[in-house]
């Protein structure tokens, strides 16, 4: 589904990013572990095509993401609150992303109501403007609304931090739901090992814009990325 | 103690977004300051001669209009100048004395151009007075007065910033008494003038306002302690929320979908907001050229200058920065499924629409007669027909990021000049008046307004090229603009 080829991305001579080749087939639940400054939401923003690679490129369902925008209709993504419309009640927010996704009223009224537990009351009828939720209801928003229109590829970038326990473990179970299906490519970065390791099937640990370790999800998994990133 | 504010302020103010800008810019700026202020400068000289000429005794005609001047003076701090709570909250842990912090916040907004922009006014006009013979020590006591009345509004507007609306109020009673006196139904002049004559007469009666000042000074002092924590005085307002469908807008489509984003854009934020105001100002703007009242604005010329104005105020107000307007969510508007172009078109018809309605509402202007308002008109045609693209084209080159919370920077964001941009401007103002020059050269009027329109109508014609054209700019600029909108100013 991704493909990776000579990817590199230098500011002022520093390279914060350098992959060489990397390949995500279909249906894999794909989890992006480093320390701050490893290069994750760099390689998300080249996903995205935010910002321009200095090198190489990536192609999305065999297409270049930085020369075609055809990716777009097939993406959902989340990296952060600037994903957000600030003045837009949540439903307005997710009727808006839904126009722009062709997707009609009853659809997102139908998405709305599936994930009803994982808002937890927090998000709809509120009479609040996104603006004025706290962090970690915003990301609520922000997640669920990667989901309209169904995309094939999920991209969320440090979905875990922010968010309460209950709802850390809700969130899990969503991105479980989406991993099994074998349509949605589901790439997710964090800080927490524990919780990439639970819902990926394959995780990639960057440190300083380099793969360092590509393994696919086991038992030992996550004591081998304890031990590594433990100094 | 001091010190440290001291310098907190100082490195705030030169690591501020507008500070750093190039060099081009700066000098622009200052004309622009220089200009502003020669204009209240000349208000101040010219206004002593101005009332002479009029055969009205120009000290009391002012003191009888102070009353007003005041009134809109706190209209205006209460739309527009904010008070800098954000600043205090990192302090309130650190180890500072809260008077020490309620002292320097309230000394900061002092400093305030609502504050010094009025000595452009009064020190001239004063010194105008000391020239013509006005006895200079009543004078300094009636500067005094002014003084304490430009800072009593200061305080009030602290005061009363947390009540919403209030605005309206004093707009009201403006309105009212203004009306009222026209109509010479009930005239407020006649009991205030003698109190603000009062001040140069009377010895010590200025003292009053002074006093007033100094505990209107105290109860801010201890109002703001009281409230200086971060569930009190401090809490940023929460608006209540209200879902809005304008369902009536699907029926077209993505634009639709666009339009209602931007109704609710300007609708819920305090700087979008903003930009109505200031449209309405420029309807008004007219009356300047219009009416005779200024010899060098009754030309034909200067007619069609105000009419571009009078009827795209919005345009300029608003196209101006587009798509900075977005600039908080502009990743995820590029991420999204969305063409460029419907992104654009939605901006354009939502300029070309408020362009409409200015047109409409500034037909008061028949009062002047037919011609006046056919100039506007066609104005009006250029506005939508050119002004209304380049507008657009110029946004590709403004990259600066506008937080929509902020009410300040209304007038023409100093942060968002830059030569690019600045050039654009060129042709929307002097392209259309040398069209029209050209008319008035041959001695037709009709023929200049003819061909104004034309240009307008031409503009209009060749909308799908220029709209490609701009599209590709937009498209070249995309990552600069994403990476300028990340840098929070």
């Amino acid at each position: 589904m991704i493909q990776v080829n000579q990817l590199s991305k230098k500011y002022n001579g520093t390279t914060v990013l350098n992959i060489n080749n990397l390949e995500i087939p279909k249906g894999q639940s794909f989890g992006l572990v480093g320390n701050n400054g490893a290069g994750k939401t760099t390689f998300f923003s080249l996903l995205l095509d935010l910002i321009q690679p200095s090198t190489g490129n990536i192609t999305s369902n065999d297409i270049q993401v930085n020369t075609s925008e055809n990716w777009k209709s097939f993406t959902g993504s989340f990296l952060d609150e600037s994903f957000l419309i600030g003045y837009l009640t949540p439903e307005e927010y997710f009727y808006f992303i839904g126009d722009l996704r062709h997707q009609n009223k009853a659809d997102i009224d139908a998405l709305l109501a599936k994930h009803e537990e994982f808002f937890n009351g927090e998000i709809l009828n509120n009479k609040k403007y996104l603006r004025d939720l706290s962090k970690g209801n915003q990301k609520k928003v922000g997640i669920i609304a990667t989901l309209i229109g169904n995309p094939e590829v999920v991209i969320l970038d440090e979905p875990f931090a922010n968010l309460d326990p209950t709802t850390v473990s809700r969130l899990k179970k969503i991105i479980k739901e989406l991993a099994e299906n074998p349509n949605v490519t589901v790439l997710v970065s964090s800080h927490d090992l524990q919780h990439t390791v639970e819902v990926c099937d394959r995780i990639v640990a960057l440190n300083k814009g380099e793969i360092v370790k590509d393994i696919q999800t086991s038992e030992e998994t996550l004591q081998e990325l304890e031990l590594f990133f433990a100094v | 103690m001091i010190k440290n504010f001291i310098y907190l302020e100082w490195k705030a103010f030169i690591r501020s977004a507008s500070f750093g800008k190039n060099l081009a810019m700066k000098i622009i700026l200052g004309f622009l300051m220089i200009y502003f202020s020669l204009i209240f400068i000349g208000m101040g000289v010219g206004a002593f001669y101005i009332l002479k000429e009029m055969h009205l005794e120009p000290f009391v005609t002012v003191n009888r209009f102070l009353i007003y001047y005041f009134l809109l003076d706190l209209v205006i701090r209460l739309l527009l100048q904010s008070i800098p709570v954000l600043n205090i909250k990192p302090l309130l842990v650190l180890p500072f004395k809260k008077p020490v912090i309620v002292h320097f916040s309230l000394g900061k907004t002092v400093l305030s151009f609502f504050n010094w922009v009025h000595a452009l006014f009064f020190v001239p006009f004063s010194v105008v007075l000391a020239i013509e013979g006005y006895d200079i020590t009543a004078i300094i006591f009636w500067n005094l007065a002014m003084l304490s009345f430009i800072y009593i509004n200061n305080f009030l507007n602290i005061i009363l910033s947390n009540i919403d609306k209030l605005f309206v109020v004093f707009l009201g009673l403006i309105l009212v008494l203004g009306g009222a006196q026209y109509y010479k139904l009930f005239d407020v002049t006649i009991f205030t003038t003698p109190f603000f004559q009062g001040l140069y007469n009377i010895k010590g009666l200025f003292l009053i306002p002074v006093l007033v000042l100094a505990g209107l000074y105290i109860f801010s002092f201890k109002f703001l302690k009281k409230n200086l924590y971060l569930d009190a005085g401090l809490s940023v307002k929460e608006d209540v929320a209200q879902t809005e469908n304008l369902s009536w807008l699907n029926q077209f489509g993505t634009l639709g979908t666009f339009l209602k984003n931007d109704i609710k854009l300007i609708k819920r934020n305090k700087r979008s907001k903003t930009t109505i105001f200031m449209s309405i100002l420029f309807l008004f703007y007219g009356f300047l050229f219009f009416s005779g009242g200024i010899e060098t604005y009754d030309k034909p010329v200067m007619h069609l200058l105000a009419g571009i104005f009078v009827s795209g105020g919005f345009l300029f107000v608003f196209g101006q920065f587009v798509p900075s307007w977005d600039s908080a969510y502009y990743q995820l508007m590029m991420t999204q499924n969305i063409p460029y172009r419907g992104y654009i078109m939605a901006k354009w018809w939502l300029i070309v629409i408020a362009t409409i309605i200015s047109t409409i509402l500034a037909s008061f202007y028949i009062y002047f007669g037919w011609q006046i308002y056919l100039t506007i008109v066609v104005a009006a045609i250029y506005n939508i027909g050119v002004n209304s693209h380049l507008v657009l084209l110029g946004g590709a080159f403004t990259k600066t990021p506008i937080d929509l919370s902020n009410a300040g920077g209304a007038f023409g964001d100093k942060k968002a000049f830059n030569v690019s941009a600045m050039l654009l401007t060129l042709p929307k103002i002097l392209l259309p008046l040398g069209l029209y020059g050209t008319g008035i050269y041959f001695d037709n009027k009709n023929l200049g307004l003819a061909l104004v329109a034309g240009a307008g109508v031409l503009g209009f014609i060749f909308k799908e090229k220029v709209f490609s054209l701009i599209e590709k700019r937009y498209k070249i600029e995309k990552y600069s603009t994403i990476n300028a909108y990340k840098q929070k100013s």
